[in-house]
């Protein structure tokens, strides 16, 4: 068999935010590190990043601090989100961002010439770091010179099929060359998982064709666990029409910056969608909301900045009703209430995005919007300060990690996330490869193996086309395991899965290994499977309705269900199983911040 | 709402390729990329194109669409009449690796080469300030998601292999310039912007911001001041000395 392979102390899977900030802090604490990813560097899912990252700075705010947001964090996660996860981001992520800038970033300024900061929900005050509305491009395109300048080997256009363990842990990793077909392994003691989510396994969602929960999958079949995977965020605010657009983006930072949900009978309707836990921090009449934007001090927040699962959650019920639009939304109004320039200089690319992609002027009409599925809070279970997953020498950091967002992730929390935890998942890589050194090595039976597998669908004749696979999957998921979600759509939707696996077990590709999209869906989606079943499952047996998951036939949260996690892992046999796990204790010094706040 | 459009889409590799004839549905609302899609799933399962955001974000879906440098993914089909022939074809600037799919890494060849970013050292209060003005000048090239359509343009490098050595293209000379203009960078990167990136090879046809789908200015804001820099260095030490030793320059 033909195989290039390397040998190095840290492999990082994944150039986004959180990979390149892994490999930069394994390469600072000396390691020999590689990052592989499957796109060219530099367009990973987190340069669609839109809004800004969450880091308490107090530029404008200097009421604001480490422990406003963290308790922010707890609460739009409804409390299930790893305490010490939630503390460290919270604390830590200033210190990121201006790290940012000294690596070349160049955020938008206050008046006093410091970082600006921008409203978004469930945060109490103005606190996203953010340059216009792509700041998911400013923070990749940073990460990306930084890791060049340093010299960092990257792999790019590199898919990785497998990790490799021997009976310690991780060994390294296998995959193949997009561009030849060419198969590559890896020599390491430390993976840092950093592959992003799952949202492709959707029909409708903003995500980038890369997520298809690789990742999550990979860390699974090499004996990791994951922790609430029924947790999906559905953003409330996705591109409806035209078709071809349905689920592309619109970011939160349009109503962080005036706009408005009206139905299609022009009523404001989320005033009717506060819910109790978030009565005493939200507005009640339109005056006192509008009056916000201009006095944060002595008035509540509008109810469109509401969390996103409450926000997804009320425009689902506003379509059912029949108060939606023709297309099955609602109207994002902020053309009647700020002027065009304003509107073209805080929201660019919204602007851009609209009248490109739609044909719509923002700064004229009112945008046609609702949910996408947008972002997984579940993920491989890790300890929080190293991000160790429960395979020796396995690390993930970003999307693709679990606990930090509890039920609900909060706008700009997931690219400070990206930030805090790539750093410490890369340093404490970087010491797991130094008490490994020199004890790791790659099985030649393995490499024939992963080799084998991912040549199966050239091998097989006349089996099915990927594509269409694909598109059963993520129908499926659509219309059973969506927004709001019932004992029988989880068991229909489980049926589908299985059926789903026999036919992906038989699929057959055309032409040849070079650059082939349809060879590489074909090894993508087992990983979509996979993933899809755990949350399909989670879903099953979480008996409440909590942040991403509602429960049609549990419609509420039950205080009991709040102090358990489920964990999926894989049976000696490959099936998914699910457990529930207590939550962890936290200690009374943090508790407290609860009552100080409340 | 439906029709049938006629595409033509470039199949091959290095050693060769010809223009495909394909009949393929196009809906309300679709885009090019949307089409090459279509194709993919339903008649050329092995079709290589590299796309990623589907939103203009990315950079990845370049390509030359009935000969013009565009993104795939934002280039509507209502722009085109329902009996055109659309011809889809790949960068012709660098060299095929398959179908849509060409070889890049000149780029990012270059893109290591450039001389990193260097800060000046933070307030005593651990806070760069730096007014909105300021930072402006240098965010207008940050825009640049790297999609090489300026370089694709670039007739310097589009019908002279050999000038890919001593030229960088316009994307690399705009991130010179924003260096330059980097309220907070230190490095004078003039000498090298002439004799490693060739900047004197430019000759302001201005065609890279004609492709350039996030507007950046690239030859009246990035390439024509660097030039006047460059010039300005050269006759007159005086001003070099001062952007050297100034806290914050003010040209
Ligand atoms: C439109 C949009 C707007 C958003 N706006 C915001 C915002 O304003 N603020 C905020 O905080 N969050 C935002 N988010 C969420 C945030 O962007 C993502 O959660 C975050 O970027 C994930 O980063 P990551 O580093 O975990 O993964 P990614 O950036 O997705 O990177 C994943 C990497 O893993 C690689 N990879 C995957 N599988 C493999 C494999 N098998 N082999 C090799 N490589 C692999 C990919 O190639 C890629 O390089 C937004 C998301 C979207 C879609
Ligand atoms: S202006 Fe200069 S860089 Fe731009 S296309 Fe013309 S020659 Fe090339
Ligand atoms: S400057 Fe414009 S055309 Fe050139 S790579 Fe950047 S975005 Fe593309
Ligand atoms: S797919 Fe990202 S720019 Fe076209």
């Amino acid at each position: 068999m033909e195989l290039e392979e390397h040998a190095y102390d840290v492999v990082v899977i994944g150039a986004g935010g959180a990979g390149l900030r892994a490999a930069i802090a394994a390469h600072e604490a000396g390691a020999r590190t590689a990052v592989v990813c499957k796109s060219l560097l530099g367009k990973a899912h987190t340069v669609m990043a839109e809004g800004g990252i969450a880091a308490a700075m107090g530029n404008l705010y200097p009421e604001d601090n480490w422990r406003v947001h963290f308790r922010d964090t707890m609460r739009g996660g409804k409390m299930l989100n790893h305490w010490r996860m939630a503390q460290l981001h919270a604390q830590e992520a200033p210190d990121r961002v201006r790290e940012l800038e000294d690596w070349g970033a160049l955020f938008d300024r206050t008046d006093a010439g410091l970082i600006s900061q921008r409203d978004f929900g469930g945060h109490r005050y103005a606190r996203l770091a953010h340059v216009g509305d792509r700041t998911g491009l400013e923070l990749i395109r940073t990460l990306q010179q930084r890791t060049v300048a340093l010299g960092i080997d990257v792999f790019m256009e590199c898919t990785v099929t497998r990790l490799l363990t021997d009976d310690v842990g991780i060994v390294g990793a296998f995959g193949y060359w997009r561009e030849s077909g060419r198969f590559v392994a890896w020599q390491a003691p430390s993976v840092v998982l950093a592959t992003g989510g799952i949202g492709k396994a959707y029909k409708v969602t903003s995500n980038s064709w890369e997520y298809t929960g690789d990742g999550h999958s990979l860390a699974l079949q090499a004996g990791a666990s994951l922790v609430n995977m029924e947790f999906v965020q559905f953003h409330p605010t996705g591109m409806v029409w035209p078709p071809s657009v349905r689920g592309l983006l619109v970011t939160e930072s349009v109503r962080g910056d005036g706009g408005i949900l009206k139905n299609s009978a022009g009523n404001r309707f989320m005033f009717d969608y506060i819910p109790d836990f978030f009565r005493k921090e939200t507005a009640e009449t339109e005056e006192e909301a509008d009056r916000w934007y201009t006095d944060k001090k002595n008035n509540r927040r509008p109810p469109e900045l509401l969390p996103r699962d409450e926000v997804a959650r009320a425009i689902n019920s506003e379509v059912k009703a029949g108060r939606g639009t023709d297309h099955g939304g609602v109207w994002l109004d902020i053309a009647s209430r700020r002027s065009p320039e304003y509107i073209r200089k805080r929201l660019p690319s919204m602007y851009h995005q609209f009248k490109e992609l739609a044909d719509v002027d923002i700064t004229k009409e009112a945008m046609e919007i609702g949910p996408t599925c947008h972002y997984v809070m579940g993920g491989v279970e890790v300890e929080p300060d190293s991000q160790a997953a429960k395979v020796t020498g396995l690390f993930a950091a970003g999307e693709v990690a679990g606990g930090m967002h509890g039920s609900n992730r909060l706008g700009g929390n997931s690219l400070s996330d990206l930030l805090v935890f790539g750093r410490r998942a890369g340093v404490a890589a970087a010491e797991n490869a130094r008490n490994r050194a020199g004890r790791v090595r790659l099985a030649d039976d393995a490499l024939t193996s992963a080799a084998r597998a991912a040549l199966a669908p050239f091998e097989r004749e006349g089996g099915e086309n990927p594509y269409t696979v694909q598109h059963d999957l993520q129908q499926t998921m659509h219309d059973l395991v969506g927004i709001i979600r019932t004992e029988a759509e989880m068991k229909g939707a489980l049926e589908r899965i299985a059926e789903l696996k026999e036919r992906v077990a038989n699929l057959s590709v055309d032409g040849h290994r070079q650059y082939n999209p349809g060879w590489h869906l074909a090894l993508d989606l087992p990983h979509m499977l996979l993933v899809s079943e755990c949350i399909a499952r989670a879903a099953l047996e979480r008996q409440e309705s909590r942040g991403g998951h509602t429960r049609d036939d549990f419609p509420t949260a039950d205080p009991e269900w709040g102090k358990t996690n489920l964990i999926c892992s894989r049976g000696p046999g490959g099936d998914v199983g699910v457990r529930r796990q207590p939550l962890p204790q936290m200690p009374s010094d943090l508790a407290e911040i609860f009552e100080e706040t409340a | 709402m439906s029709y049938d459009a006629k595409f033509r889409v470039w199949r091959g590799d290095a050693s060769g390729g010809e223009l495909r004839d394909f009949t393929v549905q196009v809906n309300e609302g679709e885009v090019v990329l949307d089409i090459i899609h279509r194709l993919q799933a339903t008649q050329a399962g092995d079709l290589a194109v590299r796309w990623n955001c589907k939103a203009g974000k990315c950079g990845s879906c370049s390509a030359e669409i009935n000969g013009r440098p565009r993104l795939m993914c934002l280039t509507r089909m209502s722009t085109f009449a329902e009996d055109e022939v659309v011809t889809v074809t790949p960068m012709r600037t660098f060299p095929v690796i398959r179908d849509l799919v060409t070889d890049v890494s000149y780029n990012y060849a270059k893109a290591a080469q450039i001389p990193a970013f260097t800060p000046q050292a933070r307030d005593d209060d651990g806070n760069h300030r730096m007014a909105q003005i300021d930072v402006e000048r240098s965010q207008e090239f940050r825009k640049c998601i790297e999609c090489f359509l300026c370089q694709d343009t670039c007739h310097v490098i589009r019908d002279h292999e050999e000038n890919k050595k001593v030229f960088a293209g316009p994307r690399f000379l705009i991130r010179l310039a924003e260096l330059d203009m980097h309220p907070l960078d230190t490095v004078d990167r003039r000498e090298a912007a002439q004799d490693v990136f060739g900047l004197g090879y430019c000759n302001i046809t201005k065609c890279c911001t004609e492709v350039c789908p996030e507007g950046i200015h690239l030859t009246d804001n990035g390439i024509i001041p660097m030039k006047e820099r460059v010039v300005d260095r050269k006759y007159d030490p005086l001003t070099w000395l001062g952007s050297k030793i100034g806290r914050r320059r003010t040209d």
